[in-house]
């Protein structure tokens, strides 16, 4: 273990992503109390530039909205989503992958062929039409991504528990007369567990590169700031204020690359030590 | 070649192209199934939207028109009936486009395909080249380096991309245009109609390609890596092999076998991310037909792309299948 948190300290785009997401915490944290009540209110003149007044760092778009708290009220969005979505697609991706992994036969059959058609179907347009049928709203879209996001996870415990399930202490747990539901989750999943949670930070990432973009072409939830909904709007500004997609759209890239570092950064650690 | 890796290769095509009515044909079909079903959970159908357009509200004659298109039958007839018409290439009419959505298709799908295609390549080469960089200087300067750079453009959104490459490129420098596929009005011919073409064709497909070129780079650089350490790159090194030779000889050719395994979902991923990027560059192809059908709730046309998109996957996978046996003589089942 002490051996694990050395690595975790020596590895570079662990802990830079790490500080990112320490910032990142810090502002969503503070966004309530430094702004309180709806980002979505006119609060000053149209298009004040970034620096031109001090009230108002990142200036205001076309609608007079302060930038600054819209973009602090959106991480917070983005991230609930993010780490909504890839919880749900973790459980539910976690619970198909083992029994398939486990029992094997017809049960391990369908199911995969379950996987097979969620990968076949664009992520991007399955998202799209599930959120159009539901109606746009936070939870119908951490689902609709999760709805998604669960196929990866199920194709790696499958993989870990038709390795494992042949391991010797499986065997002795089955001899002792231990229920499949405690040999899944009390002695294979513990061992099962690492490349799943070394994919995790890469999912969040994805999960908020994926409602940015929903949020973009107008399917966000309408009654949050989303960063993606800023860009959208922007647009109509394009030519003469850049700043009003520039700004939105660099906090984006920041949080998925704070996501995409740790993610790198877990995959180094953890896959490591499984394989030595 | 010899003999026996000619009759390992044919034996397992002919397993891969006899699996197609097992394993392809039920996962389309379930495809269909799940997306008009999906796509059949909203309330209101067509006759409604239709009915709200033309501010009708007499019932008798909404009822016969329902009866007319066959709306007013139980949901399992109207799939079967579905599913008739798609063997025939008939993916229904839009009443919103009032067009058959197979024509309406037809019109936007060759843009996508030389959008996706180009970036397809782009994103292939320049992701190899990348990769390759790491394959020479693993851990130095430059590798940790391209890395960050592809971390980093891995984790842009593509739309964004998109936004500022517009930006830059063409209200700035004013070097490429704004958006759509060709220049309206100008009746351009021959080598001006292509180069006015490539014009439009540049930013858009650059936009597509930049995250796979992350994708990709990143496979390649992890394979090389890998393979690095294997016997025989040290052999080949203890045979003195020059290090361009064992690099994009002896690595590479290991290296391009998980972009071969990618390139079939690749194709799906890419439909996916068109509708964004289309709709930033006002790119007339499938993918902003996708955004237009959601936004004018026009299900007939949104059904069709998920069906369509689903068996170019299938497809795909099923060459990118083909394409593996021959080239890998590891596979044997």
């Amino acid at each position: 273990m002490l051996a694990l948190l050395k690595k975790a300290y020596l590895n570079n785009s662990l802990v830079s992503g790490a500080t990112l997401l320490s910032v990142l915490a810090a502002v969503i944290i503070v966004a309530p109390f430094l702004y309180p009540g709806d980002p979505q209110s006119m609060v000053a003149p149209a298009l004040i530039r970034p620096g031109e007044d001090a009230r108002y760092i990142l200036g205001t778009d076309g609608l007079g909205h302060d930038l600054t708290a819209e973009l602090m009220h959106g991480a917070g969005i983005s991230v609930m989503i993010g780490i909504g979505s890839v919880t749900v697609g973790v459980f539910v991706g976690t619970i198909i992958g083992a029994i398939g992994g486990y029992f094997g036969g017809l049960v391990d059959d369908l199911l995969t062929r379950l996987t097979e058609l969620f990968q076949t179907v664009p992520t991007f347009l399955l998202v799209m039409a599930l959120v159009c049928v539901f109606e746009p709203s936070l939870v119908v879209i951490i689902a609709a991504i999760a709805a998604t996001s669960w196929v990866s996870v199920a194709r790696i415990t499958r993989a870990q528990f038709r390795t494992l399930r042949q391991r010797d202490y499986v065997l002795a747990a089955r001899t002792l007369g231990y229920s499949d539901a405690r040999i899944i989750v009390v002695e294979i999943l513990p061992n099962a567990i690492a490349p799943i949670v070394a994919n995790i930070s890469l999912m969040i990432a994805s999960a908020i590169l994926l409602e940015s973009a929903l949020s973009f072409i107008g399917l966000g939830d309408p009654n949050v700031v989303s960063w993606g909904s800023m860009i959208a709007e922007g647009r109509d500004y394009m030519r003469s204020d850049w700043y009003l997609i520039a700004i939105p759209g660099a906090a984006i890239a920041a949080t998925v690359f704070a996501f995409n570092l740790v993610g790198d950064g877990l995959n180094h650690v953890l896959n490591a030590r499984a394989s030595s | 070649m010899k003999f026996s890796s000619l009759r390992r290769g044919l034996v397992m095509s002919g397993r891969v192209l006899l699996s197609i009515p097992f394993r392809a044909l039920p996962t389309l079909l379930a495809a269909i199934v799940v997306s008009f079903l999906l796509l059949r959970l909203i309330p209101g159908d067509a006759v409604d939207v239709m009915a709200s357009q033309v501010a009708l509200s007499n019932e008798s004659d909404i009822a016969k028109w329902r009866h007319d298109l066959g709306l007013d039958r139980s949901i399992g007839e109207q799939l079967l009936d579905y599913i008739v018409n798609l063997a025939r290439l008939d993916f229904g009419y839009s009443h919103i486009y009032n067009m058959p959505v197979a024509s309406l298709i037809g019109e936007r799908l060759p843009s996508t395909c030389l959008l996706a295609g180009t970036a397809f390549v782009v994103a292939i080469i320049l992701g190899i080249l990348a990769g390759v960089i790491s394959g020479y200087a693993k851990g130095g300067a430059l590798d940790q380096l391209t890395s960050a750079v592809l971390l980093l453009l891995y984790s842009v959104p593509a739309f964004w991309t998109g936004l500022l490459l517009i930006e830059v490129f063409a209200v700035w420098l004013n070097w490429l245009p704004l958006g759509g596929s060709q220049s309206l009005g100008l009746d351009l011919s021959g080598a001006a109609r292509i180069g006015d073409r490539l014009r439009h064709l540049v930013l858009p497909a650059v936009t597509l390609a930049l995250f796979y070129i992350a994708v990709d780079a990143r496979l390649v650089r992890a394979s090389m890596l890998e393979v690095q350490n294997q016997d025989y790159i040290r052999t080949a090194i203890a045979k003195g092999l020059d290090r361009h030779t064992i690099v994009w000889k002896h690595m590479l050719r290991n290296a391009l076998l998980p972009l071969t395994a990618v390139a079939g979902n690749r194709i799906g991923a890419m439909l996916g991310g068109a509708v964004t990027i289309e709709t930033v560059f006002n790119w007339p192809g499938m993918g902003r037909l996708a955004f237009e059908a959601v936004l004018k709730r026009d299900f007939t046309v949104l059904t069709a792309i998920l069906v369509l998109s689903a068996f170019f996957v299938i497809a795909a996978n099923i060459i990118v299948d083909l394409i593996q046996v021959w080239i890998d003589p590891r596979i044997e089942h």
